[in-house]
């Protein structure tokens, strides 16, 4: 066991100064924005005192350094500071709009995952035979349409025309959790239709490499029925692939879902970072980056440590 | 149409009958669904406004950066919640008439220097406190302050003194200015308690609707005011706001039936939506204008001769045509139409003639390609709209280079800043606030670098002129000016084209700004 929390305490520790790194490469690449962050804020209009006046009170004239350490130490605890451009709290405001993002994942990780290693299964299962054809056609249209244009397909027959679902995706706290599951249902099914050929393939892909080995043959010859001996046999040893494939989903559901969010309004992450890009508003930005970047290195944490303990063969290193 | 549908109509437009029953027994009477529909909502307006339901907008034009304080709004959604909420002393209403709101009069010295507007009693905020002259004095000088970085500072450098005594707001302007009423219409400045010193962003204004909720980015939503002074708005129970800014999925939630009204109608599916059932498209002609402007003292745009060969290159009627898709109408190389008070009509059109151009190119003297800077975020179709341009110019021998920007950074580096570009101005109340804002010689936004010593004598004189003849004579000339001498481009008007569906009527032909001037969730009211 011993080893294992060792493996396990380096990966983290790995991934917190990868976490760092990606804080300092944030904040230089904000600062490399062209433009002046006061004149972006203060407009055309802007006279010299009152850029003047900005740039004191946002402490630009401080060395970038100091700004740096300042920034990182009060996000550390929680302070995000403020938004230049409206005065409302970051932590508040994000605290919010992160919310709606992770629930938007959570549902279509909930259908798109389970759907997608199925569908992995049943297609190794009639392999080249017409059921692996349809859905290896099927999810490959749908990853190659444009998610804005899938959305708009699915709002005209869904919203428009049946008036199953509402076209605008707009979630608050008053609604109860059935009334947000109906809102989000079309963003939702839209970002599964993305999602889930990634999936269903390397699934396939992976099981089929192992359908190859020695004792798939012999549980065969034992005579195990083709969809247990799949499930059962092929699909731990192919699940470190599966699993890496499936974080790197599962955060382009959280951190790049911009599209989505904008053609079904829902008040997400994404369109909430593009408005402030577009003002300049950068502690706003920063704060985004980080969170994103928290999320992408946390999920692909998680996927290393489950394929480490999915394999022995890395569990019990020598 | 017989007298058992007549009287199931009646019943309907009083509200004693839903509308879904309504269509229902209709259509049992024979009649079709698109025709009751249409019967009811003219039998409705005929009823006069109803107080109840609700109101859904979906709105382009706003950010999660928006804020509830005035003096920053710029954009369309800010500006339908703060129309909403709150007032100003003058208002235009939609078909821009100027009306007493939280003044209840006004008048003026006879220089045209001293203005003093009795303000209304018995208003109430939304917190309960009532507004006094002090309130409306401080909300002015707040708005006056460079700090509060407000977008109607343009119209308050004109006031030298605020003075608040009683019920009574007095204001001085340094120079006479006639127009100050129509300027005290902007829609920053909505009063506050204390003028907003406090907490500007604190959401208590005066208005129909107070503050419930407020996403920036997302949705507001509000409420009837019950202590609201004007009796005939503020109909709607509750009035929700939803920031909707992709274009699709905006009319989608109006056919769907998920929001009743929406602004921002793409011109060319604007014909489609109003052949959808329930719905009916609103055209508004405002003073909104589409620009391709040079820079008047930058080689080769300072040569009359070459500036006179681009106007003239130009197709008006075909990117009316085109570009808006006929939702709009053509420009005369100046900012105003007749959509302003005292605009005269007699000044002749000028028209594609490429022959002229072509000859008034050669007198300039210059050869070789012209470079034009152009984004998408100039305006809707700014590129086709270029390349239009490309080719009518072409055809009289005339070598336009075009050049496409990003749209990020185009509104600081290259508009005001690049000798020739395209732009847009969304116009303003009056033409001496136009022409002061964007063609004096010593506008911060002079961004056709125009500098005319007689133009910018006319408006000063035009400004303290109370002779309403003489001053339409004088901002004829100005216009002219511009017109023929200017940097300015102008092919085109623009219309706002707004939609909304049969479960809301009321709305009024409008030639000022979009949503009826802001004001249609105040004076609109519900048909469901």
């Amino acid at each position: 066991m011993v080893p294992i929390l060792t493996l396990v305490t380096q990966r983290i520790a790995l991934g917190l100064v990868l976490l760092l790194a990606v804080s300092v490469l944030i904040f230089a690449g904000t600062e490399l924005l062209p433009g002046d962050v006061a004149q972006a804020i203060l407009g055309q209009g802007a006279t010299p005192e009152a850029l003047a006046n900005m740039r004191t009170r946002m402490g630009l004239d401080e060395s970038a350094i100091s700004r740096y350490f300042a920034w990182l130490g009060a996000a550390l605890q929680g302070d995000l500071g403020v938004a230049l451009s409206n005065g409302r709290d970051i932590a508040a405001s994000i605290g919010q709009r992160l919310g709606n993002t992770l629930f938007l994942a959570a549902v279509t990780a909930a259908i798109s995952v389970p759907l997608a290693i199925f569908l992995g299964l049943l297609a190794v299962r009639y392999r080249d035979r017409w059921p692996d054809k349809l859905i290896s056609g099927l999810t490959l249209t749908s990853i190659s349409l444009p998610e804005f244009l899938l959305g708009y397909v699915l709002m005209y027959v869904f919203a428009v025309k049946l008036g199953w679902f509402p076209s605008v995706s707009n979630i608050n706290s008053g609604m109860s959790f059935w009334q947000k599951l109906n809102a989000v249902a079309l963003p939702s099914l839209v970002l599964t239709l993305v999602v889930l050929a990634h999936m269903m393939r390397m699934t396939r892909a992976a099981i089929l490499n192992v359908m190859q080995s020695a004792y798939i043959e012999t549980a065969e010859l034992k005579g195990l029925r083709r969809l247990t001996l799949i499930a059962r046999h092929a699909m731990p040893n192919a699940l470190a692939p599966i699993v890496n494939v499936v974080m790197l989903n599962l955060a382009y559901l959280v951190v790049g879902v911009v599209v989505i969010e904008v053609v079904f309004v829902y008040p997400g992450m994404g369109q909430y970072l593009v408005d402030h890009v577009a003002k300049r508003d950068v502690p706003v930005v920063q704060a985004c980056g980080l969170i994103f970047a928290a999320i992408y290195i946390g999920l692909n944490l998680l996927a290393d440590l489950i394929s480490i303990l999915s394999n022995p063969r890395l569990r019990h290193p020598k | 149409m017989n007298d058992q549908f007549r009287y199931l109509l009646a019943r309907a437009a009083r509200g004693q009958l839903d509308r879904r029953s309504f269509l229902g027994r209709a259509a049992a009477l024979g009649v079709t669904g698109a025709a009751a529909s249409s019967l009811l909502s003219s039998a409705v307006l005929a009823q006069g406004p109803r107080r109840g339901g609700s109101l859904s907008v979906g709105m382009q034009g706003g950010e999660s950066t928006n804020s509830l304080d005035p003096a920053v709004a710029a954009s369309q959604v800010p500006f339908l919640y703060l129309k909403s909420s709150g007032e100003p002393l003058l208002d235009l209403s939609p078909s821009g008439e100027l009306q007493n709101r939280l003044a209840e009069e006004y008048s003026a010295s006879a220089d045209a220097t001293t203005w003093t507007f009795k303000i209304r009693s018995g208003v109430e905020f939304h917190n309960g406190q009532t507004l006094t002259a002090e309130d409306c004095a401080q909300t002015l000088r707040r708005h006056s302050d460079e700090n509060s970085q407000s977008g109607a500072l343009g119209v308050m450098r004109g006031i030298s003194e605020i003075r608040a005594e009683g019920d009574t707001l007095t204001l001085v302007t340094s120079t006479p200015n006639a127009d100050l009423p129509f300027l005290l219409a902007d829609y920053h400045l909505l009063m506050q308690p204390n003028g907003g010193f406090d907490d500007p962003n604190a959401g208590i204004f005066t208005g129909a609707y107070k503050w419930v909720e407020n996403e920036p980015g997302v949705r507001h939503v509000l409420e009837r005011n019950p202590n609201y002074w004007d009796q005939s708005r503020g109909h709607f129970d509750s009035v929700e706001i939803l920031v909707i800014n992709d274009s699709t999925a905006r009319n989608s939630a109006l056919q769907s039936g998920q929001v009743q009204m929406i602004n921002r109608v793409e011109p060319r599916v604007a014909g489609l939506m109003a052949r959808a059932p329930g719905i009916s498209v609103q055209s508004t002609s405002g003073p909104g204008h589409y620009v391709f402007i040079m820079h008047c003292n930058t080689a080769p745009f300072d040569n009359n001769d070459l500036r006179m060969a681009l106007k003239l290159a130009i197709n008006r009627e075909d990117m009316v045509e085109r570009i808006l898709r006929g939702f709009g109408s053509v420009g005369n190389d100046m900012p105003i139409n007749a959509a302003y008070p005292l605009f005269d009509d007699s000044i002749p059109q000028r028209t594609y003639d490429p022959d002229q151009a072509r000859f008034h190119f050669q007198r300039s003297g210059h050869s070789g390609p012209i470079d034009l800077r152009v984004s998408e975020v100039a305006f809707p179709g700014a590129i086709d709209a270029a390349q239009l341009f490309q080719e009518s110019a072409a055809a009289a021998g005339i070598e336009l280079n075009i050049i496409r920007e990003p749209g990020d950074g185009y509104w600081s580096e290259v508009w005001n800043a690049k000798p020739f570009c395209a732009s847009y101005w969304g116009g303003r109340p009056v033409q001496d606030q136009m022409y002061s804002t964007a063609y004096l010689s010593t506008a911060d936004w002079n961004d056709t670098r125009f500098h005319n010593e007689r133009f910018d004598s006319l408006l000063n004189e035009a400004r303290g002129e109370l002779d309403l003849v003489r001053r339409k004579a004088l901002y004829s000339e100005a216009g002219l000016l511009v017109r023929d001498e200017g940097g300015l481009i102008c092919p085109m008007f623009n219309d706002f084209i707004d939609a909304h569906n049969d479960q809301v009527t009321g709305w009024i032909e409008s030639n000022a700004l979009e949503m009826m001037n802001g004001l249609a969730p105040s004076m609109m009211w519900s048909a469901a």
